[in-house]
Formats: C-alpha cells, structure tokens, sequence
C-alpha cells in the first residue's frame, strides 16, 4: 500500500446491496482516468460482489487490505472506457 | 450535487445502467419537461418522468377531473374526482418522488401563451387530444428551437413520432394541415382502451429521458404506430427532405402561430 497514492475514498459500510456498488461506482465517476479510489466496505456480501461488479464495468483492482475488524478497503484503479 | 445514500438507493436501477450511471442520473435531475395535457398520454409520461427523477415536470391542462377520465388516466385516482387535473397531477407526482419540483399551468394551450410556457423547458410532451393544439405544438417548438413528442391515441391504435430542431421532419412535414372540423373523430366519441396511453405515453417519457440523456436512437424521422388488435408496431420512415415544409423548411409560410377552430363536439 506504501507505493499507492490513493485521490479518494469511499465508506460503503453504511447502505446495502446493491447500493453497496451504486455508491462505489458514483465515487469512480467523480475520479480521472487512472487515479485510484479506496472503498471501505463490510466482510461478506460487499466483498464478495462489490470488487467483481467494478471489474466488470471494467476498472482495475488492486488490493483488497482486511482490517481484520470485519472490514476491508478495496484499491481499484479508474480505467476510462 | 452529491447524492444522498438515499437518493444512491431511490436510483441504484438507473445508476447501474452504463448509459445512465451518476453522470446520467445528474442530468436528469437538472433536466426539464413539460407535459402539454394532463389525460391519457400525459398521466403515465408524467409518472414515468418523476419517478426517473427529471428535476423540474410542467403540467399544463385547463380541465378538472372527471369519472369518464379514470379508465385510462392513473395519475388521478377516485378521490380526485372534480380537483384540477394539474393539481391532482402534481399531488401524485410529489407524493412519488419529493425530488421532483411541478409547475403547474390550468390553461389550455394556445397562440398566446405557449410561446412563453415552453421557453424555460428542456423538452415537451404533446399529450393533448385534438389537431388544433397539436399543430400549435408543432409550430411552436419548431419555431422556439424545442425538442418535442408528438403522440396521438384513438380506439385501440396509437402514433408516436419525435421532432428534434435540424434532426427531422416535424409534425407538419407529416400532416400538413389538421383535418376539416368533424372529419376524425376524438376519442370522446370513438372511444379509446385505456391501456393505450400507457403504451404510448410511455414511449413518450422514455424519449424524452433518452434525448435527455443523449443515448440511443430517438424517432426523428419516423413514425411509430401501434394496433393493439391486430398486435403490430410499424416504424415508418418519413421522407429526409424537409425544404417544403410551411413552417420548418427553408422558406416558412407560417411564420406566425396559429390558433385553429376545434370541432364543435370536443368544446365544453
């Protein structure tokens, strides 16, 4: 994570699916091309699905970092169609 | 503007869409439309627009609510039996969606005022009933430069067709001229099956949300009709060229609106 300048963050913690992504993707909306948004989200469904979805609109995922608190902060990489 | 988590969720559906997105959502909450006709086509394009969360829905019509409307026109319900048509309309429409501001107009439309009502709109809906206000419509949009659908029902058949400034033919391309007084008759004495406005007026709020948007193919330079007995949709193209129209070729005769005289049988 040393070598990562993160522009932004997101706390999807807070609404449900498919909100979870709704609010991830309105956050790499907001980005340019390449810049790097971090997504705080809960373990379980967001986890499993969240990161899947934004690589399907196509973004680059980085890292996924476990808190070990029940939560984790996912890296993507805006990548402009 | 930044979306609430609740706004994320009202949303999430369109959101999601690659057309749409937050970018898109935005857009429409900016966006503008009036609705010219508060029955049978405005009811559901008015629904389906605030649900979508267009920013700002004018409502024009002069009439109250009457039983005979409720068959077809679901913004109003039973209670809203001799309310304003505009008013029952705009009730609905807050009750749908609080994001959503309507301005309400209880006049009907004619060469005095329209000009006026739709200059502060994005696009317009043409849900009224009769050739009069139809080619008023029309010429007015063409000459203020608006976006608008045409849309017309009757029995079970309805029509749609789209005008967007230097993109197409517009409703006078098509018709010319209304027909002579009493020549067609309106839906009040030939009936129409209720379910027809949704189909069409739907079709109308999904053209306005795209042109809104700026996605897909909209129906400039085609008309869509629709025969629910026979289960059809026909798309016709019309002819490009656009040079002899009266009032949007190169050298307009009607360079005034006009206020044509509407069938005996349809005044109150």
């Amino acid at each position: 994570m040393d070598d990562i300048k993160i522009n932004d963050t997101v706390d999807i913690t807070d609404v449900v699916c498919p909100v979870t992504f709704v609010k991830a993707k309105v956050a790499l909306e907001e980005l340019e091309d390449g810049e790097i948004l971090s997504v705080h989200m809960n373990d379980g469904e967001p986890v499993q699905n969240v990161p899947r979805s934004i690589k399907e609109e196509g973004h680059q995922i980085l890292k996924l970092i476990d808190n070990e608190d029940g939560t984790y902060d996912l890296l993507v990489r805006k990548v402009e169609e | 503007m930044a979306f609430s988590n609740e706004q994320l969720e009202r949303y999430s559906r369109h959101i999601i869409l690659k057309e749409v997105g937050a970018k898109g959502q935005k857009k429409l909450l900016n966006s503008s439309v009036l609705i010219i006709g508060a029955g049978g086509l405005g009811a559901p394009a008015a629904m389906y627009l605030a649900a979508a969360g267009i920013g700002r829905i004018g409502i024009a019509d002069a009439d109250e609510v009457d039983l005979s409307n409720l068959q077809r026109q679901i913004i109003h319900a039973t209670e809203d039996l001799g309310k304003a048509k505009v008013q029952s309309a705009k009730e609905t429409m807050n009750r749908m969606n609080p994001d959503v501001t309507v301005d309400t107009y209880r006049t009907f439309v004619d060469s005095e005022n329209i000009t006026d009502l739709i200059k502060d709109y994005d696009f317009i809906i043409d849900g009224t009933d009769n050739f009069p206000a139809k080619f008023l419509i029309n010429d007015a949009c063409v000459m203020a430069g608006k976006p608008f659908s045409h849309a017309g029902i009757i029995r079970f058949k309805g029509q749609l067709m789209t005008y967007v400034p230097g993109q197409g033919p517009c409703y006078r391309c098509v018709f010319k001229n209304p027909p002579p007084k009493d020549a067609v008759p309106t839906c009040k004495q030939a009936g129409v099956i209720g379910a027809m406005g949704g189909v069409i007026g739907s079709l109308q709020a999904m053209e306005a949300i795209k042109y809104l948007l700026g996605v897909g193919d909209l129906l400039t330079g085609y008309l869509l009709t629709y025969d629910a007995l026979k289960m059809e949709f026909r798309k016709i193209k019309l002819p490009k060229d656009t040079s002899g129209c009266a009032v949007c070729g190169d050298h307009p005769t009607i360079t005034e609106l006009i206020d044509y005289e509407q069938a005996e049988c349809d005044m109150h």
